[in-house]
């Protein structure tokens, strides 16, 4: 019986207790810095994009939301002829982003994605691909790797000494 | 003629007001909830959310009218209009303040008892006339919880009664100018209480409902207008219970300085604040648990009080 009264008036003193409820499109929530939200294509410092279509993200995938074609340029640098993500299987798991060996694919802490139509939730490239390099902002992948493209040559990478000639005798 | 004219403008003002009463109470009790549990509840329509109301109301009218397949169709649709009518026909007797009431009956509190009875007709008859399961459970924990509150809700009475000399509420409410009837019968005033809360299918004691094990208990199959009807009929038990505890136990109209109608208002009104607070409070018991305390403490703990009381009256006068 006490204790009634008692939780009886510990309920009423929440009454000048301060409200847990974030009123939010007036009021915004607070979002960590590593909230997996909206995915995004990144580019490249010069301004190319950064995925090589290896399809690790697809592969990665829990859903199997992503779908990519792979295409080769002229100079033979890879690139995805479609990428597509359908952000209605998407469980935002950040698995593709871990997979990417180049930082292509990155998780940006946009979650307003609300659509009217299921379809317009299907995103192609146009729509991931955006002009900035997101979260790692000098890297390029092509700089480091030791592949021949476009230009650069054989241990033309950086910290990459230039390739041993396995003929010759000397050291 | 002008007697009659002015019976029935009573009439359907209180209809009225009881009928905005209990529109604004599911407002109020949201807000309240949501003030007790930290949240803000309701609050985007209308200024504080006061038109969330309306909003629910314009859902609830405009939402298909069904009836199950498979249930009784003729008890079905009548089961909601029981409780709705027999709640309203109980504030007939209240006396709002001197001379301001439906009908002057010397037998108030026997009719108030006489509807509450017939309420739990309302949820047992749905509960068996959805033919579902949850409903039926829900119907048949109604009828468990009726025997167990009613026979110590008018034993709870008996006491006021028995102080005031009358059945009669306005009469109660007169014999209470020295002292409210809290005081002497608070015994009474907490048994009644408990019973009302049990009668108003409030939690702690909303066994029927008890949305967290049986869906919605006794009207899971109601939609629409049926549903609302269960609904309003609720609210309008509340306001009817807070509003009896008023004149019988904290002196309805009387109190100083404001009008007697005030007074009546402002003392109902914290009563149904504090049925709202017990439900953000409390958890509810298994139907045993309360028949228990119905059938061994509360009604030994209503006898002593009614044997008190009638000991004391005898020796005194």
């Amino acid at each position: 019986m006490f204790s009634i009264l008692k939780t009886m008036w510990y309920t009423f003193l929440h009454m000048f207790s301060r409200r847990f409820t974030v009123q939010y499109p007036d009021e915004r929530p607070r979002i960590a810095p590593r909230w997996r939200g909206r995915i995004i294509l990144s580019r490249d410092p010069d301004g190319q994009e950064r995925c090589v279509a290896c399809h690790l993200c697809s592969v990665a995938c829990p859903v199997d939301c992503i779908a990519l074609q792979a295409a080769e340029d002229e100079t033979g640098r890879r690139y995805p002829e479609f990428f597509r993500i359908n952000f209605s299987r998407c469980i935002f798991c950040g698995f593709c982003e871990e997979a990417c060996p180049t930082y292509a694919i990155q998780l940006t802490n946009d979650f307003e994605m609300g659509e009217y139509h299921r379809h317009n939730l299907v995103y192609e490239k146009e729509h991931l691909l955006i002009s900035g390099t997101g979260k790692y902002p000098g890297y390029n992948f092509y700089r480091v790797a030791g592949l021949a493209i476009g230009g650069k040559g054989k241990g033309q990478a950086e910290n990459e000494s230039p390739p041993v000639d396995v003929k010759d005798l000397m050291p | 003629m002008s007697e009659t004219a002015r019976g029935l403008i009573t009439v359907f003002v209180v209809l009225f007001v009881l009928m905005s009463v209990a529109a604004g109470l599911i407002w109020l009790e949201r807000r309240l909830l949501a003030l007790w549990q930290d949240r803000y509840g309701p609050n985007r329509v209308g200024p504080f959310g006061v038109l969330q109301v309306l909003a629910d109301m314009i859902k609830v009218l405009s939402k298909e009218d069904w009836v199950p397949p498979f249930a009784d169709k003729g008890v079905f649709i009548i089961a909601p209009t029981i409780i709705m009518m027999t709640t309203l026909l109980s504030f007939a007797i209240v006396p709002f303040a001197p001379g301001m009431r439906v009908v002057d009956l010397n037998i108030g509190v026997l009719f108030f008892l006489a509807m509450v009875a017939l309420t739990a007709y309302s949820v047992a008859l749905s509960g068996w006339a959805s033919n579902s399961k949850y409903s039926l459970l829900g119907g048949l924990r109604a009828l468990a919880q009726m025997i167990s509150y009613e026979v110590f809700m008018g034993l709870s009475m008996m006491g006021v009664v028995m102080l005031a000399g009358s059945f009669d509420l306005s009469k109660i409410v007169e014999a209470q100018r020295k002292i409210w009837f809290v005081i002497p019968q608070f015994l009474g005033f907490i048994s009644f209480f408990i019973a009302s809360i049990a009668e108003a299918h409030r939690l702690p004691f909303d066994l029927p409902e008890s949305e967290s094990e049986l869906v919605a208990g006794f009207h899971v199959e109601y939609s629409g207008m049926k549903f609302g009807m269960f609904f309003v009929g609720e609210y309008i038990a509340i306001t009817l219970v807070s509003a009896l505890m008023t004149t019988m136990f904290l002196g309805g109209w009387l109190g100083p300085v404001l009008p007697p109608l005030a007074w009546f208002i402002i003392k109902t009104f914290a009563l149904i604040c504090v049925f709202i607070l017990l439900r953000a409070a409390l958890p509810r018991p298994r139907y045993d648990q309360l028949t228990e305390l119905a059938w061994k403490v509360m009604l030994p703990v209503t006898l002593l009080n009614l044997m008190a009381t009638g000991g004391i009256l005898l020796a005194w006068r």
